[in-house]
């Protein structure tokens, strides 16, 4: 499983939630917003402005870099990963930079040739038009698939396999499981889908529904 | 990153710095664009659009029927679009029904209407938490929900972006829609909390 790092819905062990100030800041340090605008920017350098290329270049981080440098570090670290998979920068180049800054006496790797994925949008955003009608319909009960996919997706762990009812159809949008790897925007369906608590977690959770917005593949009917 | 040969990991600080260095050399980034990007999310674009959102909701009656069938361009009326608002679905929270929204996954958020995400809402714990025990999260967020009150949480892991309308205080009829809106707050936006009465 490759993407759990990321997903982290229902996992134990993480402590009590923090406690919301009113006044805090947007940025809590200065690098942070440098971090911020650096990714919005890297990811418009590889094709297409891909977004959910760049969550999987979250997912595809070690432990202490998605979790040790906080929110706008673990940003960095994917936009790095992603300049450094589309060849724009060479390996190990932010860190020889790093070492310069301190005053060592380091050789930089030449700039590499860019072998950026050969994908362009054929539209602005992430919402396309899909012909087909959509397959399920506000009520029908749906189960969500028991998948376990090797690259990207967006169906959750802790959905998989549960049963829920369409709330409501949503506009079509790309896919994220192929458009994350530039493979294809492969356009669906999405469904909001209510889910029963005590089904996901047993019969002594909480009482209260739960919903989330699931790509039309992620889905099949129950009769 | 996976290259990286040295056991010490590298301050973020300077990571930052040395790849904004990297890219502007070769002109792929232009450090004003940048400046720009923070500025905007420093001072324009956060909850205080919301806020005029659901003060404009709360005072007008069809604006807020609009606001929760057709949120997106309900919003954009008040001039709030862009990034990570495609595709905005209102909800209300009333007496008896309390959306909270969450992004398990990433940390998913309606940025034309709130602004970049809160530290709490990028938090592992109420990533992992809110989802599972709603209840105790909210609790320890502040916000005692009655028993009877039924919670639904709103997982954001496709494009949809969610914006809850909370209730309006008791004891508000008298304020100006400008007045209401210097009530609403972020956290009663996310679900949170409530809008308390002045």
């Amino acid at each position: 499983m490759v993407n759990r790092i990321a997903d982290l819905g229902g996992t134990e062990g993480w402590g009590r939630t923090k406690v919301p100030t009113a006044d805090e800041p947007v940025f809590a340090q200065k690098w942070e917003g440098r971090a911020f605008a650096l990714t919005l920017l890297s990811m418009g350098r590889v094709s297409g402005r891909n977004l959910d290329a760049f969550r999987h270049a979250l997912e595809r981080l070690e432990h202490p870099e998605y979790f040790g440098d906080t929110y706008y570090g673990r940003w960095l670290n994917a936009a790095e990963l992603m300049l450094v998979d589309s060849a724009i920068l060479a390996p190990g180049a932010v860190e020889a930079r790093v070492r310069k800054l301190r005053g060592e006496d380091v050789e930089e790797p030449p700039v590499p040739e860019p072998n950026k994925p050969d994908y362009a949008p054929t539209a602005a955003g992430s919402l396309r038009s899909v012909e087909d009608p959509p397959r399920f319909a506000v009520g029908d009960v749906v189960r969500a698939k028991d998948m376990q996919p090797e690259g990207h997706t967006r169906l959750p762990h802790y959905l998989r396999g549960q049963r829920g009812v369409v709330e409501m159809v949503q506009p079509a949008a790309l896919l994220p499981d192929t458009h994350a790897h530039f493979l294809g925007e492969n356009p669906q369906h999405v469904y909001t889908v209510r889910f029963d608590s005590r089904e996901l977690w047993g019969a002594d959770a909480e009482p209260f529904a739960l919903t989330d917005d699931l790509f039309e593949s992620y889905l099949e009917p129950v009769s | 990153m996976s290259e990286t040969t040295s056991s010490e990991r590298l301050p973020i600080e300077l990571r930052t710095e040395a790849l904004e260095q990297l890219l502007t050399e070769r002109g792929l980034v232009d450090p004003s664009v940048m400046d720009k990007f923070i500025q905007t999310y420093e001072t324009s674009v956060g909850p205080m659009n919301g806020a005029k959102v659901i003060a404009k909701a709360w005072t007008d009656p069809q604006y807020r029927e609009r606001l929760l069938t057709e949120g997106t361009s309900a919003i954009a009326e008040l001039g709030f679009k862009g990034p990570q608002g495609e595709h905005i679905v209102v909800v209300e929270n009333t007496a008896n029904i309390h959306n909270v929204v969450v992004c398990t996954l990433c940390s998913c958020y309606p940025w034309p209407v709130l602004g970049l995400p809160p530290s709490w809402y990028k938090d592992p714990a109420y990533r992992a938490r809110v989802v599972r025990e709603p209840r105790a999260v909210l609790t320890e967020m502040g916000l005692e929900l009655p028993a009877e009150t039924e919670i639904v949480v709103r997982d954001s892991c496709s494009e949809v972006r969610w914006l809850v309308l909370p209730e309006r205080p008791e004891g508000t009829e008298d304020m100006s829609e400008e007045q209401l809106a210097g009530l609403v707050t972020r956290d009663a936006m996310v679900g949170v909390a409530k809008v308390k009465t002045p």
